[in-house]
């Protein structure tokens, strides 16, 4: 009777994943990737480029199949068509009068069908599941170092650049007006959104990355006012339910990019009804006499 | 060198604008303007809606390219001299997202960025000058609000004070009375010309004349071009203004434009 309960305790039901080899591997890399994607997920939602995370994510699709055809490293494929769609959504929306909303749809779309297209005519071991949904609980050693080393690139250059990107988002008229290139600081956050979405395929795939890149961000805002405690709680909240997704996945054998997705959308419809100063049912109130 | 007080060589000038013209998708908003200010003056630039203040301070700071003619700062190419923080500018509307999650002091900080390393950590100098902008328009208290939570007034005054942080020899000010009290307004003009003593030079656009007979020792009328410039007390007669402002001439100590001249 004891033995029942001793297997289904908290404790038991975190350890015993860790057990397996593909476990340990799924969660450090969503763990990993959650919070790279959560640190540019603040300056995604302060910036109001939730539309172009969603464009770039999916316009990396055809990059990936190319460079699987080609033997390339998946990330730089997917670096070059993630900067290309946004190259040319930038190019039609100047030589034309159609509304830059408009232009990022269509660009996105039609890259996507591209990347569909060419799975489906490249005969290669490319699994299409995979780019789509992602597939943590199977993800190879070389999988690992590409994302690994994409989370360094990218947490690195946005540590550094972290205030002047922040001044960008906020004010990039006065960025100017010190001499700061504003030019470099758009494609550098660009860049880094293209490398977060190939990191972020590895997880909850292509489909679903644009929540990793838009809701950690979106509910760090909710709870504070200030920039660098939002960092920090988008973090935070990014990478515990990568983890937390992870084990739910393993534990109901549901679709690990979903429930990863979800425990992410559940954190933030707490932080709607609950946060402090900004919940719809704001705790503590200030209405206190 | 210290942006403060860069040492400007004989006959060169803080501002050198040299016959700029400006189009906005081939619709003339300024033309042949040209402009020479020395160090340490105050000049008040003066025109009616339309006329091409905002879009002669746009040109000045690079934001749009001119058409034509040719603008220094210090002697520098503009965008060298803004690497150099020796222009500071706020805007007519500073057009920023009110519910970032910066606090005044933050947003007062930005000022320092220029002068910081690439990593932008403030050091101890940094930090005492935005506390001293801070003191000096009068929102130390509120160095902790989000930006947001201000007034309307309370903001221009931190935008101001981001200004006066970054130590520019150069400030260039878009209608910077617009919406602030008589008390801020008085602290203010006190503050430019403390400014001037030190030598900086400062452009100032009003639609307060009364400013420009008080504290501004040169002045710029302009429509389209600039119409006069020179010495406040030479170029501020009626007769000016009346061309100025298209035929009305404005009540120079108001500022008003005479209310019979509304019924005609
Ligand atoms: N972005 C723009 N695109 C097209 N035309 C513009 C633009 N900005 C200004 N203009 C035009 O250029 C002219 C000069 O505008 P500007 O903003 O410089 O006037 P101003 O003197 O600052 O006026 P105000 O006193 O109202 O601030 C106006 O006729 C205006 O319609
Ligand atoms: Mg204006």
């Amino acid at each position: 009777m004891i033995h029942i309960f001793t297997s289904i305790t908290p404790a038991s039901w975190l350890i015993e994943p860790l057990s397996h080899d593909f476990m340990r591997r799924a969660l450090m890399v969503s763990a990993l990737v959650g919070a790279v994607c959560g640190l540019l997920s603040c300056f995604m939602t302060l910036k109001g480029w939730a539309l172009m995370g969603d464009a770039v994510s999916h316009a990396v699709m055809p990059g990936v199949v190319v460079a699987y055809a080609l033997g390339l490293p998946f990330s730089i494929g997917a670096f070059v068509f993630g900067v290309g769609s946004v190259a040319l959504i930038g190019f039609i929306k100047q030589k034309s009068r159609v509304k830059e909303d408009t232009v990022i749809g269509l660009v996105f779309t039609g890259f996507f069908a591209l990347g569909l297209v060419l799975v489906s005519k490249i005969k290669s071991n490319i699994d299409l599941m995979h780019i789509l949904f992602g597939s943590p609980l199977g993800t190879s050693l070389s999988d690992i170092h590409q994302t690994i080393t994409i989370s360094a690139i990218v947490v690195i250059t946005l540590l550094i650049f972290r205030r002047d990107l922040m001044l960008y988002c906020f004010d990039p008229t006065h960025a100017r007006s010190i001499g700061i290139n504003t030019g470099l600081l758009h494609y550098l956050l660009l860049s880094m959104l293209s490398l977060a979405a190939v990191a972020g395929l590895q997880t909850v795939g292509i489909i679903l990355v644009v929540s990793m890149l838009i809701t950690p961000g979106a509910t760090a805002y909710l709870l504070t006012d200030r920039f660098d405690r939002m960092n920090i709680l988008a973090v935070t909240s990014s990478a515990i339910s990568s983890i937390v997704g992870v084990y739910i996945s393993y534990w109901s054998d549901i679709e690990t990019g979903g429930s990863i997705v979800l425990v992410q959308t559940l954190i933030f419809l707490l932080a709607f009804l609950f946060a402090p100063r900004y919940g719809i049912l704001k705790l503590q109130n200030s209405i206190n006499p | 060198m210290d942006a403060l007080n860069p040492q400007l060589g004989n006959g060169t000038y803080r501002i050198e604008a040299d016959q700029v013209c400006v189009d906005y998708n081939g619709t003339v908003a300024l033309f042949d303007a040209s402009l020479r200010l020395k160090g340490g003056c105050i000049c008040g630039l003066v025109g009616m809606n339309g006329a091409g203040k905002s879009t002669f301070f746009k040109a000045l700071m690079g934001f749009v390219r001119p058409s034509r003619g040719n603008i220094r700062i210090n002697g520098l190419e503009v965008h060298k001299a803004q690497r150099d923080q020796a222009v500071a500018y706020v805007p007519q509307n500073e057009g920023i997202d009110c519910s970032f999650p910066v606090r005044v002091w933050d947003v007062v900080m930005m000022g320092r960025y220029g002068s910081m390393n690439l990593l932008r950590i403030p050091r101890e100098s940094d930090r005492k000058a935005v506390w001293h902008a801070l003191e000096r328009v009068e929102l130390i208290e509120y160095r902790k609000r989000p930006i947001g939570e201000l007034s309307g007034g309370q903001r221009k005054r931190a935008f101001l004070a981001r200004a006066i942080a970054q130590r520019a020899s150069v400030l260039l000010l878009d209608e910077p009375f617009s919406g602030v009290d008589v008390r801020t307004e008085k602290l203010m003009s006190e503050l430019f010309i403390q400014f001037k003593n030190e030598g900086r030079t400062i452009l100032i656009s009003t639609h307060d004349l009364s400013h420009v007979r008080d504290f501004c020792d040169l002045v710029v009328l302009i429509n389209k071009t600039v119409l006069a410039y020179g010495e406040t007390s030479k170029i501020f007669t009626t007769e000016n203004l009346t061309m100025t402002f298209g035929g009305m001439p404005p009540d120079l100590l108001s500022g008003q434009t005479p209310p019979e001249e509304f019924s005609t």
